[in-house]
């Protein structure tokens, strides 16, 4: 990927640079004058010919340390482009998808890093835009994605590997030892071609709208403050790795908070035995000892397409945080419950393929795979209804989308009365609670609905309700 | 004031290449932007990937002295940067009797008691100079202040000579595993660059290089599986070092090519916990270990 950027001049330079920075500084990045002075002259060094150089320089002038490369990598593509603009074949229709895919397949089976990319261009071009005005008004990763489904090329991808390796040693023997590594290899390679689609797509939206908006808005942030809406794999990724030490800082906070309820309750019955021996007189208020009965968490997560991300983080976070519970038992549905406690205890050790086993594992869809709050609810209601008592705190995770069916409200008002707390934690922004087919408003009628779109949110919200 | 040991990028790869190092475009582009813009370079990141290995092969392109400084736990000044020599200061003194304080004084405060230590040695060689702080990480907090100072100006000042000031610049690479976070300062002084693990190519490349005789399939065959064991969530997933021990082992063991029972009864080469090899085991579907 050598290709120079048309655009990038001696001239145009500076000013890109310097937006570069404005955004870099904009998600919290410290760079100084001097830093700044340095990167334009790393740059004057390596010149402008060759774009990955230009990204090593600035990397290695404007960084500090390796957790910024992710966010400066998104940033940097927004600002130097590897083509300028979008390119030439923009009327592909949907009768090219077809072709297109083959040509995806054929370049993921070369692992072709340069055909790759430009694939991911040219799809975002053809199947990506929307709107009406010649040009798009608009690119969207997630519509290219959609309609490209580079995940289902697996299966061809790895003919494709299988065929030119009987070709180059014809007839030889027994399968090789690193075919069984070959799956995993193609869904590596899936993965990152998906995240270039999604760089490509910011490049045209920030072509279109300017750089600086994009830059600000929708290269994400530090792990924890990204939409769990919208977090990619990589981004998903990320996160997972800041569940532990969020789960330590929470243990550190209810702690404390336990330690503060603990002091202070006067235990009227035994202050009032004690002072038979003062004569009557209370003289020494005798403290309640808390029994260190921890609490009981049930936490009911919708575990469907887009939220899964979000159940999926929180059911790690819950895992690491068992110590503070006498009892923790997870639930997860699509449109059927099924209890996936053990599950995720197993899963700590391989979070990353958590959400799959889940799906592969537990019963949660019934003749179709659409979420269902109300037969899910009412599933959980009539099989495991016994796992939620007085001293139980329940956390329903979902956005709400019912898709149309009935939102099975008894089920939800037989949990909040047999249950000490119930909280619906809501991925999304409560503008959207009242439209297209969300009952999140009336759910929110039943029980505390909060909405929690990003880790930082969910710690937050985690260290404060939770009982003690 | 610029080390100016290399021409261009290429030139970096290029020459490293010719004595043993295979740099990343990555690596390549930061070790010229430090010859160039005269920076020190801080290179982090896992185990056995080359950090080290690279300061000593730019003093081997740029025929430089390789001064080294070791960082440790308690790691400070007088190891650091330099020490008077007491032992001799004492014996002068007992052997000048007859002189007035101030002549002893002024003699036994000179260069011949001085003990110059890396920095201070790296700071006055008047050849071209490859100072490697390696393992700065493991160094107290104190020892960056003196870093900081040393690596601003390129001068020490020690209080009985006077200010002692670099007349040429040496090439300085500070490496760190990150088991400590660096200060922000030291940081801002440094061009930074992270080495991870390199890419299947580069690696096959490395391996091809470091173990002579080994098949080219046969190291194909073992970077894919480095890779596959680096996709896991290991304790300790194998770095270019361990690579390059499981191909002279099986050089060594006379395999010609991967399979079931090789990679079972080698497993232990790579992965260094009992609970990694297990993992490992079933994730590669490798029947009992
Ligand atoms: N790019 C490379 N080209 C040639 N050899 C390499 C390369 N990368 C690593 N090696 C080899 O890998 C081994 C480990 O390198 P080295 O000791 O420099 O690692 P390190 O990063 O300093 O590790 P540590 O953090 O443990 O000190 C050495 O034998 C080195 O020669
Ligand atoms: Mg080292």
């Amino acid at each position: 990927m050598t290709t120079p950027s048309a655009e990038v001049t001696a001239a145009g330079v500076t000013d890109r640079l310097t937006g570069l920075v404005r955004a870099l500084r904009a998600h919290g990045f410290g760079i100084g004058t001097g830093e700044s002075v340095d990167a334009g002259r790393a740059l004057e060094a390596v010149g402008f010919a060759d774009r990955e150089r230009m990204r090593e320089a600035l990397a290695a002038t404007l960084l500090h340390q390796e957790g910024q490369r992710a966010l400066f990598d998104r940033v940097f593509d927004l600002y130097f482009p590897a083509s300028a603009g979008p390119v030439a074949d923009e009327t592909a229709g949907q009768a090219d998808t077809a072709a297109l895919r083959e040509r995806l397949a054929a370049a993921l089976a070369a692992d072709d890093r340069s055909a790759l990319a430009r694939l991911a261009g040219e799809a975002v071009g053809s199947l990506g835009g929307y709107g009406s005005s010649p040009g798009s008004d608009g690119w969207s990763s997630y519509q290219t994605l959609a309609r490209l489904r580079p995940e289902t090329l697996l299966a061809r991808v790895r003919a494709m590997l299988r065929d030119a390796s009987a070709l180059e040693d014809a007839g030889s023997q027994a399968p090789a030892f690193t075919d069984r590594l070959t799956d995993d290899e193609i869904r590596r390679r899936i993965e990152a071609f998906r995240e270039q689609v999604r760089t490509e797509a910011r490049v045209r939206v920030a072509e279109r709208q300017g750089r600086d908006r994009v830059a600000r808005r929708a290269v994400g942030g530090a792990a924890d403050s990204v939409d769990f809406l919208l977090a990619g794999r990589a981004q998903l990724d990320e996160l997972r790795r800041t569940v532990h030490p969020l789960a330590r800082k929470l243990a550190t906070r209810l702690a404390a908070r336990r330690r503060r309820a603990a002091r202070g309750r006067i235990d009227l019955r035994r202050t009032l035995r004690g002072s038979l021996s003062t004569g009557g007189v209370p003289m020494r208020p005798v403290l309640r000892r808390r029994r260190p009965g921890r609490p009981e968490l049930v936490l009911l997560c919708d575990v469907s397409g887009s939220v899964a991300g979000f159940a999926n983080f929180t059911m790690l976070l819950v895992q690491a945080l068992h110590d503070q519970f006498s009892r923790v038992r997870v639930f997860a549905f699509v449109n059927r419950t099924d209890e996936v406690t053990d599950l995720i205890a197993r899963g700590s050790s391989d979070p990353a393929g958590l959400g799959a086993r889940i799906l592969a594992e537990a019963e949660l869809t019934g003749w179709h795979g659409q979420s269902d709050y109300g037969s899910a609810l009412g599933e959980f209601v009539e099989r495991y209804v016994d796992a939620v008592g007085p001293r139980t705190a329940v956390f329903i995770l979902g956005d709400a989308r019912t898709n149309m069916t009935d939102p099975n409200l008894p089920a939800v008002r037989l949990i909040r009365d047999r249950a000490r707390r119930v909280h619906w934690l809501n991925p999304e922004q409560p503008s959207l609670w009242s439209t297209g087919d969300s009952a999140a408003l009336a759910y929110a009628e039943l029980v505390d609905m909060r909405p929690c779109r990003n880790a930082r949110q969910l710690g937050e919200l985690i260290g404060r309700l939770l009982p003690v | 004031m610029t080390t100016g040991y290399f021409t261009s990028v290429d030139d970096v790869a290029e020459r490293l290449a010719a004595t043993g190092y295979l740099a990343s475009p990555a690596v390549a582009t930061t070790v010229f932007l430090a010859d160039r813009l005269g920076k020190p370079l801080l290179v982090e990141g896992p185990a056995g990937v080359g950090k080290t290995e690279l300061a000593k092969a730019v003093a081997r392109v740029a025929d430089a002295r390789l001064i080294r400084l070791q960082c440790y736990e308690g790691v400070d000044e007088s190891r650091a940067l330099y020490e008077w020599n007491h032992a001799k200061q004492l014996l002068r003194i007992t052997a000048g009797r007859e002189e007035s304080w101030d002549e002893t004084r002024t003699d036994i405060f000179g260069e011949e008691f001085l003990l110059s230590r890396p920095l201070l040695t790296a700071i006055r060689s008047a050849d071209p100079t490859v100072l490697l702080i390696d393992e700065t990480d493991k160094a107290d907090v104190e020892v960056e202040g003196l870093l900081l100072e040393v690596l601003s100006d390129f001068q020490v000042t020690v209080p009985e000579l006077g200010t002692i000031t670099a007349t040429r610049r040496p090439f300085v690479v500070l490496t760190s595993n990150a088991s400590r976070e660096l200060s922000e300062a030291l940081r801002r002084r440094c061009l930074f660059l992270h080495i991870g693990f390199p890419e299947e190519e580069l690696e096959r490349r490395i391996l091809t290089m470091r173990v002579p005789g080994l098949d080219e399939a046969l190291a194909a065959s073992l970077v894919r599986v480095v890779g596959a064991l680096r996709a896991m969530d290991l304790r300790k997933v194998p770095s270019v070092a361990e690579t390059i021990d499981w191909a002279r082992t099986l050089l060594a063991l006379g395999a010609g090519t991967l399979d079931e029972t090789v990679v079972r009864d080698s497993l232990g080469v790579i992965l260094k916990h009992q609970d990694d090899i297990l993992k490992a085991a079933a994730k590669l579907d490798l029947d009992a270990v």
